[in-house]
Order: C-alpha cells, then sequence, then structure tokens
C-alpha cells in the first residue's frame, strides 16, 4: 500500500516534474522569440529582423573601430588613473573624517582626489562628450560619402530603421561600457579596500552608471543631428566639438559676466539677503541649459549622499538639520529633473535628426 | 494585355525654380529590357529615385509593380534591386559579408543566403576575390558585386543607374551581356540608364531619350531613326575651295562665295537646309543628291576637295535630340 503510494506520487511527480518542464521549455521559447536576437542563435531558423541586422553589424564596426578602440583605451586609463589617486587619498585619515561621508566609503572611490588627478566622476563628465561625439558624428554621412546610403535604403527596410539602428547600437555599446567600467572599478576597489559596497551604495552606482549613459547619449544623439544635416564628416565633427567647447568652456564665463553686469551691487546685498539667494538660483538655472552642469550636479548628489540640494540654502532651511546623508529614493528625487532634463535633450536631438532625415532625398554619391 | 511593371503618369519633380522632371509619362513592360537615355542633368537619376520612394515626386504618379513608391516603399523595395553609379560597400568587410549583410536586409535564411551568394559571386567572376575587403576591389569588381547584390534578393525588376560608368571596354561589354542573359534567362525587367548610346543599343529592347526632363521620345532605335528624321534622311557633306589658286589665301572662299554657294545648294530640288560649319557645306535633303552636289559646284567653277554621303547614325540621333534639348532649355 506504502509502495503503491509512494509509486502514484512518484508518477504524479514526474508528471509536474515534466509539465513544470515543458512550461519552462514554452516560456524560454516565446521568451527567445520575444528577444532582439542579436547573436545569430542556432534555435531558431527564421532570420533576424531587418532592425537588428543593422544593430549588429553598427555594434561589430564600432567595436571593430580604431576610434573606439583608442577612445575606449584613453577612458579606462583615466579611469584606473583617478581610481589610483582615490585610493590615496582614501588611505589618508583626513578624508575619512569628514563627516557623514565616512560611511560611504565605497562611493569615494568615484568621487574622492588626492589632488594630482580630477575624480572619476568629473573625468567622465569631461570624456562622456568625446566618445558621444565621436561614435555620432559621421553616422549617416559617412554612409552617404561612401555609396552606401541608397544602397541600404533600397533594400526593403524602413527609413527610420537605419537611424534608430545606428541609435540603438551606439548606445548599447555605450551602456555596454559604462557598466563594464563601473563595476570593473567596483572589483578593484573592493580587491584594494577589502569592503563590500552596502546595497544603497551598488543602487547609487547603478543610477551614476545609468545617468552616465544618458549623459553621453545626449552628446550621440547631437552628433548624429549635426550627421544629417552636414554632408561632410569633418564639419560634423567640428561643430559638434564646438558646442561641447561652447556649453562646457564659454557658457559658464558668459552668464557669470552676464550676471555681474546686472547683480545688484554687493552694498545693498547685505540689506536684503534675500537678493543674494535670488541671484544664485538665477545663475544656477541659467548654468542648467549646459548638460554637462546637469550632469555634474547630479553626479555629486548621487555620489555623496550629504548633499541634499542643488541650490542654495538658506540659514533658516539649515537650522536644526542633522548633517545626515540622504537615502537613496531620497538622493534620486534630487535628481529627478537632471536626470529628465538630459533626456529630454537627448531625444529632442533625436527628434531633429529623425524630421530632417525622413524628408531627405537620398542620391548616390 | 498584362498590366505594365512600371507604371509613371504626369510625374513632375521641381527643385525650387528647377524642373528636374517635368511631366513624364512611360510605361515599362515585364521583361522589356528599357534604356533610359540622356546627358547629364537631364533627371534620369531623379526619376529612378523617384520610382524607389527615395524621393518624394513634386507632382504624378508612379506604380511598380502595382504599388506606388511613396506611400508602400517596402513592398517596392521588396521588388526592386537598385544599382546606384558607383555604388558603395563597407570596405572593410569582405565581398561576401556585404552580400550577406544585404541577404539578411532581406530576411532570406543564412544557409540560403550562402548559398546563392556563392552562386551569383561565380555568375559575376568574383569567387576568387570573395573573401577580400571589397576596400581593395577596383571599380569594375565593385560595379559587379553590385550587381550580385541586387541579384540576391530575387527581383522581378532591376534598375541601373549609369552601371557601366568607368569600367573599361572589355568589362563593359562582359557586364551588359551579363544583364541581358539574367534579363532572357529569368525574365527580370531592366531599367538601365546611361548616357553611352552604343552600350545601350547594344542590349536595349527600347530606348527613350531623356532631355531636360522629358521624355522626347521613345521606341526601339530603329523606330527613333525613322521618326526624327522623317523629313530629312539623307546629309551630304561637301567640302569646297574657291577655283583661283593664285591668290594668297589660295582656296578660301569669301563670305560672297559661301553666300552664293548656299543660295546655289538650296534650289536643288530636295533639300532641306544647307549650313556651313568648319570649312565644310552640309545638306540635309530628302532624297539622296549627291551627284546635283557634285555637278552644282563644278559647274560654277568651284573646286570639289570632299563629297561623302551620310545615313543617320545613332550619333546624329543622339545629337539631334541634345540640340534639342538645348533649345528646350533656352525657351523654357
Amino acid at each position: 500500500m506504502a509502495k503503491l503510494l509512494d509509486g502514484s506520487a512518484a508518477s504524479s511527480l514526474r508528471a509536474i516534474r515534466a509539465s513544470a518542464a515543458r512550461e519552462i521549455r514554452t516560456t524560454a521559447a516565446r521568451v527567445i522569440r520575444l528577444l532582439p536576437r542579436a547573436a545569430h542563435s542556432p534555435l531558431t531558423s527564421r532570420p533576424k529582423h531587418p532592425f537588428w541586422v543593422i544593430v549588429s553589424k553598427e555594434m561589430g564596426d564600432h567595436i571593430r573601430s580604431w576610434r573606439f578602440i583608442i577612445l575606449l583605451s584613453l577612458i579606462a586609463l583615466t579611469c584606473f588613473g583617478s581610481l589610483y589617486t582615490a585610493l590615496n587619498s582614501i588611505g589618508t585619515p583626513k578624508a575619512t573624517g569628514t563627516g557623514g561621508n565616512a560611511s560611504f566609503f565605497f562611493l569615494q572611490l568615484f568621487t574622492a582626489t588626492d589632488g594630482t588627478l580630477p575624480s572619476f566622476a568629473i573625468f567622465l563628465n569631461f570624456l562622456g562628450p568625446l566618445l558621444g561625439i565621436a561614435m555620432g558624428f559621421d553616422a549617416v554621412n559617412s554612409e552617404l560619402n561612401r555609396g552606401t546610403l541608397s544602397r541600404l535604403l533600397s533594400q526593403p527596410i524602413h527609413r527610420d530603421y537605419l537611424l534608430n539602428a545606428k541609435c540603438m547600437a551606439s548606445l548599447l555599446v555605450i551602456a555596454g561600457l559604462f557598466l563594464a567600467l563601473t563595476l570593473v572599478t567596483t572589483g578593484l576597489g573592493l580587491l584594494v579596500i577589502g569592503i563590500p559596497p552596502t546595497p544603497a551604495e551598488f543602487i547609487r552606482l547603478l543610477a551614476f552608471t545609468l545617468l552616465t549613459i544618458v549623459y553621453v547619449g545626449f552628446w550621440l544623439n547631437m552628433a548624429i543631428l549635426f550627421s544629417v544635416r552636414f554632408r561632410q564628416p569633418a564639419t560634423s565633427a567640428l561643430t559638434a566639438i564646438a558646442v561641447w567647447l561652447f556649453l562646457t568652456v564659454f557658457y559658464p564665463i558668459l552668464i557669470r559676466l552676464a550676471v555681474k553686469a546686472f547683480a545688484p551691487d554687493p552694498s545693498s546685498m547685505a540689506i536684503f539677503p534675500a537678493s543674494i539667494s535670488g541671484s544664485e538660483r538665477t545663475v544656477l538655472d541659467m548654468l542648467r541649459f549646459a548638460p554637462g552642469q546637469l550632469y555634474s550636479d547630479a553626479t555629486t548628489t548621487l555620489l555623496m549622499p550629504v548633499v541634499r540640494s542643488l541650490g542654495p540654502l538658506s540659514m533658516d532651511q539649515v537650522a536644526g538639520a542633522i548633517p545626515n546623508p540622504l537615502p537613496v529614493g531620497e538622493s534620486i528625487v534630487i535628481v529627478w529633473p537632471q536626470l529628465t532634463g538630459l533626456i529630454a535633450a537627448a531625444t529632442a536631438c533625436f527628434a531633429l535628426s529623425y524630421r530632417s532625415f525622413m524628408r531627405k532625398e537620398i542620391r548616390p554619391r | 494585355m498584362q498590366e505594365p511593371i512600371i507604371k509613371i503618369t504626369a510625374l513632375s519633380k521641381r527643385y525650387g525654380e528647377l524642373k528636374a522632371v517635368d511631366n513624364l509619362d512611360l510605361t515599362i513592360d515585364k521583361g522589356e529590357v528599357f534604356g533610359l537615355l540622356g546627358p547629364n542633368g537631364a533627371g534620369k537619376s531623379t526619376t529612378i529615385l523617384m520610382l524607389l520612394g527615395l524621393t518624394e515626386p513634386s507632382q504624378g504618379n508612379v506604380r511598380v509593380c502595382g504599388f506606388d513608391p511613396t506611400s508602400r516603399p517596402l513592398e517596392v523595395k521588396k521588388r526592386v534591386g537598385y544599382l546606384p553609379d558607383d555604388v558603395g560597400f563597407y570596405d572593410d568587410r569582405s565581398g561576401l559579408e556585404n552580400l550577406l549583410f544585404t541577404a539578411q536586409l532581406n530576411r532570406i535564411p543564412k544557409a540560403d543566403a550562402l548559398r546563392r551568394a556563392g552562386q551569383l559571386l561565380d555568375q559575376v567572376g568574383l569567387t576568387a576575390d570573395a573573401q577580400k575587403r571589397t576596400g581593395t576591389y577596383s571599380r569594375g569588381m565593385r560595379q559587379r558585386l553590385g550587381l550580385a547584390d541586387v541579384l540576391i534578393k530575387n527581383p522581378p525588376v532591376i534598375i541601373l543607374d549609369e552601371p557601366t560608368l568607368g569600367i573599361d571596354p572589355q568589362g563593359v561589354r562582359e557586364f551588359l551581356d551579363l544583364i541581358v542573359r539574367l534579363s532572357k534567362e529569368q525574365g527580370i525587367t531592366v531599367l538601365l540608364s546611361s548616357h553611352h548610346l552604343h552600350q545601350v543599343q547594344q542590349v536595349c529592347d527600347r530606348v527613350g531619350l531623356f532631355v531636360g526632363g522629358r521624355l522626347i521620345a521613345d521606341g526601339n532605335i530603329d523606330a527613333l531613326s525613322t521618326r526624327l528624321f522623317a523629313m530629312e534622311p539623307f546629309m551630304v557633306e561637301a567640302g569646297v575651295s574657291a577655283a583661283d589658286t593664285s591668290a594668297t589665301d589660295a582656296g578660301a572662299l569669301s563670305q560672297h562665295d559661301i553666300d552664293v554657294l548656299t543660295g546655289l545648294f538650296r534650289d536643288i530640288p530636295d533639300v532641306r537646309s544647307v549650313s556651313y560649319t568648319g570649312e565644310l557645306f552640309r545638306i540635309a535633303c530628302r532624297q539622296d543628291q549627291t551627284p546635283a552636289v557634285a555637278r552644282t559646284v563644278i559647274d560654277h567653277g568651284y573646286l570639289l576637295t570632299l563629297l561623302q554621303k551620310k545615313r543617320y547614325g545613332l550619333d546624329e540621333i543622339y545629337h539631334r535630340y541634345f540640340e534639342n534639348g538645348k533649345n528646350y532649355g533656352k525657351t523654357a
């Protein structure tokens, strides 16, 4: 009797297991069908969607290109350089002694510096645009000049596939690159300092990576826009670099000059403290038209949990506040406008290039 | 009567003031090899771009295989292979890789694509170079790879825009032979644009002459020639020098002599026009009047230095039309 029961239980178990296996198999098949097949999958003989054909080709082109390899090594080098200086400064007791930051030991890898080299985050602020521009400035016009565009577009694909696929491929490469870079830096830091990051720190690092991808994505889309508008790759590269230089170097100077001209004179400021914070706020708001400023605001908040506001705070607001680090959620709420701003700017660039590409006449060279 | 594979009605394309294509009507039937003949800038390429939906027509209607290229570009592009002049490939990929990429874009399964690419590379004679990077290909090789690239999706229609530009004569002949053979074997409709008259004549069933955005004539070459020169199929060229050879500028005709002779030639029956250019009289006539011309010259005391009768060949057709084209341009 017991044996019989045992047998039936075993058989029902087997049946359950079989059905579960079947279930898993069908689900897997469904998932695989939905998944973009970046590599040729032997599971299905159905050919890839043309969109993913272009994406994988573009990714291949990027990864093989000298331009990308050079930039990659440049970024990797600077990152390891800044990691080294960060580790140096972390080693000294001075850095660890300051307030609430001490508990976020891990994040200091990305922000701390001993003064010889800028920190990881500042380096990315500087090199990210370069990477985005390098990957996008000849996206469309080089195809036009090589005479491949008309051949490509005479294939049965929608015209926007090309633009979308190029954007997608570059974003995927950028995402992979920065994710790898952040994780490698984390891993190296882990090896050296021996303290694992807390979950909160890890989430902050992931948010930081996402932010970096969006930031580089903005420059990428801007470069693609120029590559649609200008026929010569050199022109589009120069224009993109000019915009970058203007926004990072000259724009802040111009804003400061303008503010100096219009600001109330210092003697009246002493009487009306409100006007100080008002003019400070205007300056900041103006500066935030530059994506670099948005990025540095957001990285500061994400990587330094003690930062609780990005604008000026009056004494009233600070009074009574305990200098505690903010929880992850709160920091993310603070950077939300910055993140949305960057995404909006990137989307605007993409929309513009989309619009001008769709109506463009594709002549053979 | 079968539905024409390409049907263009009242098609126009304007770039600002310039009319690149002006009220074009054209039909091409299945299996035809049609030559679009015209000088540079006549609007051939623009017409082709509109056929593929790569540029929008300003006016008019295009149907390719029954589809409108502007609103249903994918259906058209599935069925039409297009080889632009000076086709480009991804230079850092091999010829085979380039072909496979196109095949993938057409959703051809990998195994089929490989087999077909092999066949086509063999047909265009590039099997030995299949693994080389296309950056190292010569112009002729690129163009042949382009043909393979066009054919890999097995299209019922192929459009070739100046396909023989920059290939050596031997290469041109092989290329054109290949096109004709494919067209005949597989019933592919071919639209070929060119400004090389002789090549077009060599391969095309029918020719359309395209000048200044207009199709001024179409038909086979014989039909074109009879239509155009119906009024004056003969041309006599005569070189004449003055009888008085003792003068310093021996033999040269004075303006007076030219006027006199022109008048005399005009009096010959059936002569339609007389012109004097490059020290030669050109006398166009309805009947062969060579003897009459010779007699006229000699009877009036001039010396005949050269006399030749010309039948209008293709070059004349071409020149004739292009002169007209220029006139169109001036009056428009």
